[in-house]
This record gives structure tokens, sequence and C-alpha cells, in this order.
């Protein structure tokens, strides 16, 4: 009876459909014993996770208590279940070389499978939840599902970057309870006993009358936590060795996804000290947090010796990058913020594509060793370096587009700050060019290993396809936007403050 | 019962957890660590117990059975197994010696007091000096994180920290998903003890000292 009541329910809500097929795919893909199978039905899965998604465009659910939409996290959605759907195919390429090479057996790959949807179903979770606390569980659910595929490959490595990962990312979702906690004590005395203090939709109506400096207080505990996951310097240690020692494709969603869904738990927190006038900025903070992670990451890009590590100091420099447009605040850096996490996301899971497959092809993830792509692997190369110069910032890429008004806007309202954040851009920008023109032109390597003999069509298809998916998507938005999008985005970034 | 009777009982038991993270920064061997760990659980799992009572919320009788049967005896309990099964080393190694680290202790103290206690003006006294004890807990746990170079007493500092979570969340009057907030932690503390146990993290690094993590970089170019 309950049984068909939820199905009930369902059928009017695709808010529940999201959150329930990947959660029954996860369950289900533990038990089924062929990961060729699998892996296909991975793709599928998200594939229906995503379409779903669309249908909130046409008929926006309304809000209940545990889950709703708005003009924020619809966006986010629809971005992490295309994200997800892109890379399950990706993955499938990816994992069908990865065991002709008998890297990993089958049980680990029945696990990896399982564990990536309940990973999408997590991330959902926390985006849709209508509840500080539920948001809080299911980040603390995300770090578990990617401690567990971080250390997949049971080396050496993986184990001590899962392991540095867990402690770091669990002090920082434990302080971020705390917080949690202090902004339900801000709220209690105006809201009342109970699950209401802790609702989104019901705390931004009232917040201007709770506690200020509880606000504060917790805010502070809230950036630390949460900045943890975003991998915001100086908490940013995890961040590099749990994307090079993972499985590629979780490099990408890591990259693309989970760093996004940790933002935008503290940017929701960040809407309840803007609503209320008597907190503190909390712009200064995260100004200062976002510029020190662009410098030491565009620094930090000079001396990488392994390719998927290098990416990931871009990540955190693209957070840091973010995290100041946020910390200036007004509707254009807003603006501007909200637009830089589509875009980042979009080409560095599109980026980290094209590295599963280049480390492939090469056998080792050394920079030093990856030459001459653009000889050995035209549609691979092209793809790759279209997708670089879009990460570095290069028009008319849909990053460039961020950028310039994340620095134009920071010209207009603060120009001492807007000299250390060119300064910081163009240094991550030369490091990543010639990187880029390293592995890009001269010969390639005396005999390229060839770990998959025969590649078929529909082996293309799936290796190079998402990527390339990607890279068109970034080049579009950088050209046009459209309307819808935008006008959500200016609706967030007016509550942004 | 007054209610002043009520809050006297209340921040004993508060200031009784932590007085055990106090101890557990002094301890010299790991043994006595857990042991001081699994009273911390205990005086926890009273804490919430007497909150249930006196705020008339029987699902943190729940949060208390957590406390009493996973942290203050299963995990003690599976640690021991732990460190006896990989022969970790049965001594503390420490990065800041004992001294500086209760010195450094009373001071995160002082701050927290300091620090919520104007904040928290508004709010209930039983809210007030509660949350100031869960946040000293939560400092002290990480101070011992920190100070503390062996993962096994690093996973206990994690857990004394998250003590020090649970306890500010059933001292905030009526908050919900306590239970589940309990759970989702124990979840977390038994895949560290899996992990520390499948990875046989000692096998692969020769010792839990997390100093040899150090080691890598991850720059092999």
């Amino acid at each position: 009876m309950t049984l068909n009541a939820v199905i009930a329910a369902g059928q009017g809500n695709p808010l529940l459909w999201i959150l329930a097929i990947p959660l029954a795919a996860a369950g289900f893909l533990a038990v089924l014993p062929s990961w060729r199978l699998a892996s296909w039905l991975n793709i599928a899965v998200s594939g229906a996770t995503f379409v779903t998604s669309l249908s909130l465009f046409v008929h926006r659910p309304p809000d209940s208590r545990l889950l709703f939409i708005d003009d924020f996290n619809i966006y986010l959605v629809a971005l992490t279940t295309f994200v997800g759907f892109t890379t399950a195919i990706f993955s499938a390429g990816y994992i069908s070389r990865e065991s002709a090479s008998a890297r990993l057996s089958d049980l680990h790959l029945r696990f990896y499978h399982s564990m990536y949807q309940a990973f999408l179903f997590t991330m959902l979770l926390a985006l849709t939840a209508n509840n500080t606390g539920v948001m809080w569980v299911a980040v603390e659910a995300a770090t578990l599902t990617t401690v567990l595929m971080v250390s997949l490959y049971r080396t050496r490595e993986a184990i001590e970057a899962a392991w540095k990962y867990f402690i770091l990312c669990s002090v920082g979702i434990g302080l971020a309870l705390f917080g949690t906690t202090l902004v339900y004590l801000a709220a209690q005395p105006v809201m009342g006993d109970g699950a209401d203090a802790m609702a989104w939709t019901l705390l931004i109506t009232r917040a201007a009358e709770f506690h200020p400096d509880l606000l504060n207080l917790a805010f502070v505990f809230l950036l630390v936590g949460y900045g943890t996951k975003v991998g915001l310097a100086p908490l940013h240690a995890w961040l590099p060795d749990a994307h090079a020692e993972g499985p590629t494709p979780i490099s990408a969603v890591l990259s693309g996804l989970l760093l996004n869904v940790a933002l935008y738990a503290l940017l929701r927190f960040k809407m309840l000290i803007a609503a209320n006038p008597e907190t503190l900025a909390p712009g200064p903070l995260m100004i200062m947090m976002g510029l020190s992670s662009l410098f030491l990451s565009g620094f930090m890009l000079y001396r990488r010796g392994d390719i998927k590590r290098l990416f990931a100091y871009s990540s955190i420099e693209h957070m840091g990058l973010i995290t100041f447009a946020f910390g200036m605040g007004g509707p254009l850096a807003n603006f501007a913020g909200l637009l830089h996490m589509t875009m980042h996301s979009l080409t560095k899971s599109g980026i980290f594509f094209a590295v599963g497959a280049i480390t492939q092809n090469a056998g080792t993830k050394r920079l030093a060793d990856i030459r001459g792509l653009t000889v050995s692997h035209p549609i691979l190369g092209w793809g790759f370096a279209i997708a670089v110069l879009a990460i570095a910032g290069l028009p008319p890429m849909g990053v460039f587009m961020s950028e310039f008004l994340v620095v134009s806007s920071t010209f207009a309202r603060q120009p001492l700050l807007a000299i250390p954040l060119i300064l910081a851009l163009l240094v991550a920008f030369a490091a990543l060019i010639t990187r880029l023109q390293a592995m890009l032109f001269g010969a390639p390597p005396p005999s390229p290993r060839q770990a998959h003999g025969n590649v078929t069509a529909l082996g293309t298809v799936l290796a190079y396809g998402p990527l390339w998916l990607h890279v068109i998507l970034v080049v579009i938005a950088g050209l046009w936007l459209p309307e819808p999008l935008v006008r959500w985005f200016e609706t967030v970034a007016k509550l942004l403050g | 019962m007054s209610q002043q009777f009520n809050y006297d009982i209340a921040h004993l038991i508060g200031a009784t957890v932590l007085m055990a993270g106090f101890g557990l920064l002094y301890q010299r061997r790991v043994f006595a660590v857990l042991n001081t760990f699994a009273f911390q659980a205990l005086a926890l799992a009273a804490a919430a117990a007497w909150q249930a009572h006196i705020q008339d919320a029987p699902h943190l009788y729940f949060t208390a059975a957590i406390a009493l049967l996973f942290k203050a005896l299963a995990v003690p309990f599976a640690l021991h197994w732990l460190v006896e099964r990989l022969g970790i080393h049965r001594t503390v190694e420490t990065a800041l010696s004992i001294g500086w680290t209760m010195i450094v202790g009373v001071a995160l103290v002082a701050l927290s007091i300091m620090l919520v206690l104007p904040v928290t003006a508004a709010a209930s006294a039983l809210t007030r000096e509660s949350l100031a004890l869960a946040m000293s807990v939560v400092l002290l746990g990480m101070l011992m994180m920190i100070t503390r170079r062996n993962a096994v007493t690093q996973v206990v500092g994690f857990m004394a920290l998250e003590n020090g979570l649970i306890l500010a969340a059933v001292s905030a009057k009526g908050m919900p998903l306590v239970v589940e907030i309990s759970i989702a932690f124990s979840v977390l503390v038994a895949m560290t003890l899996f992990g520390i146990f499948f990875f046989r993290i000692r096998e692969r690094f020769d010792s839990l000292d997390v100093a040899y993590l150090e080691s890598y970089r991850g720059d092999r170019s």
C-alpha cells in the first residue's frame, strides 16, 4: 500500500524520479554480475535521469518539506545529470579498455558502477534537499562514495590519496555540521522547534529576523567546512591526490560536479547571510580564499609532472575564481560566478575525458612522455586542444566570457583587487599554454602502445563523443546563451546579494 | 524537578565530555586513549539521554543508544582488536609535546567560551553553555588530530570531534534529524575502521604513522 502511495506521488513529481532512478540503479548494479551489461545499463540509467531532469523545465513541481526546485538548483540539477550521463558514456569505453589491461577485477567493476550511481544520487539529493540537515547528510554520503572510488585501484598511491581525502573532508564536513547546527539555533527562536527551522524555502523568507552574530559564527564554520570540499586553498591538500589516483571518469565527476555541489551548499547559506542586513559581509573572507587559491594553483601548475594532477590544480584555480566572484557580490559578479560554475564543469569534465584516453593510449600519466597528440591521435588531440584553450580562458569559448565578466566587474567596483586577479589568471594561462604546446606538437613517442587492438566505430564514439559534445557546448555558450538560462542566472544573482 | 536542576545536570554531563576530551590529549599509550574515548562516548550517551528526558524528545534516546552501543563499546573494541592484530605501535607518537598540547587546549576552550557566550546572549542558558562546551570538544578533537601522528589516534581524534558535534546537536532544542546525523557519522567511522583493516594500511605503509603519507606528494616527474 505504501509503495503504491509512493508511486502515485512520484507520478506527479519528477523530482522523486530523479532521485529514485539512480538509487534503485545503485542497488541493482551492485548485484549484476556482468560488467559489460553494467556499463551499458549505467549509460541507460544516467540517460533516463537526465531526460527526467529535463522535464523539470517544462513543469516545475511544487516545493515539499523534503525537496524543492528553484531558479538556482534547477540548472545545477540539469548540469549534474547531463555530465553524469556523458561521463557514463565515457566510462563505458574507459572501463572496457581498463579491464583489457586487467587492472580491475570483475568485483571491483561491479562495485564501481554501483558506487557511480550512488554518487549521482547523493549529489542530486544534496542539490534538491529542502532541509539543511538532509543536504549535509547527502554531502557526507557523497564524500563516502567518492572515497571508495578513489581507492579503486588499491595501489599504495590510491590508498594514500583516499585516506588523505577521507580524513581532510571528514573534518571539513564535521565543521560544516557545526555551522548547520548554529544556523538552526539562529533560526529556532523565530521559526520555532523542528523541521521548519531547517527548510530553505522557509528560512529565506525570515532570515532578516535571525540573530546576526550567530549567523556570522555559523558562516565561518560553513566556509571552512564546505570550503574544504570545494578545494579552496589552504584546505585543498586532498584534491590533487584524489583526482590523480582515482579512475579518470571519477576525476571528471569530482571536478565537474562534486566541487560545484559543495559550493552550492555554501552559496545557499550565503543567501541567508545576505538576506539579513545586520550580518558581517561574507565577501572579504571569500575573496581572500579565492585569491589565495588562484595564486597557489597558478604557480603550482608549472611544476606538475603528472597530467591528471595538472588539471586538478587547474580545478582549484577555477574554484578559487568562482569563489572570488561570489565574494565580490553584486548582480554582475554573481552572474559571472554562476556562468563560470557551469562552464568550468562542462570544460573540465571534457578535459578529463580526453586525459583518460590520452593516459590509456600512452600508458602513462607523466607529462614528459605525452607528445605529438595531434599527429598520433588527431580527433582526440584537437578536441583536447580546444578544451584546454577554453579552460585557459581564450575567446570565443564560454570560460572566456565568464572570466571576462568577473574581471570587468572587479574593475568597476574594486580596481585594486583586479590587479592580483589578472596577474594570477595570466600566470595560470601561461602555464597551461606551455604544457599544451608540449603535449600537442613534436614527434609522438617512438612506439605508442596499442592497448586495445582493433578500434571499432562504436569504440571511437564512446571514447571521443562525450569530449566533443562538451567542447561544442562550451563554444556555443561562448557565442550565445539561451534566454531562460540568462533569466535564471539574473534572478539567482540578485538573491545571492 | 526545577528547571535549574535540569540545566545543572546537563552542564555537569557536558563538562564531563569536555574533561574526557582533555583526558585524550595527555595519554601516552594507545590503549589508554581508547579507554578514555570509550569514557567520553559514555558521557555523551548520558548527555543525549538527559536531553531526551528534559526536552521530552524520545528520538534522542536513539542517539544515546547509538553513542552507547556503537561508540562506547563497538568502536573501542574494534580498534583494540585492530591495534593487536596489525601490531601497531602501542605508544602515542606526538607532533607537539603533551605539555604544549594541554596549554593550547586550554586556550581553545577559552576561545570558544569567549566566542560563543556573547554571540548567544539571546538564546536560553541551556543552549548557550552547552554550545560553548560542544565547541570546545570539537576544537580539542581537531587539536588531537593535528598533534598526534598515529592513524589510530587520528581516527580517535576525529570521533572526539564528532562527539562534540553530536553534543551540540542534542543540546539544540528540537533540532530534527539528530538521529539520522548520528547514524551518518557512525557509517563514516565504520568505513574508516573497515578501511584500516581491509586496505591493511600498516602492511602497505609499514606504519600507520601518517607522516609517511607526507612522503607522497605525487610529483614523480
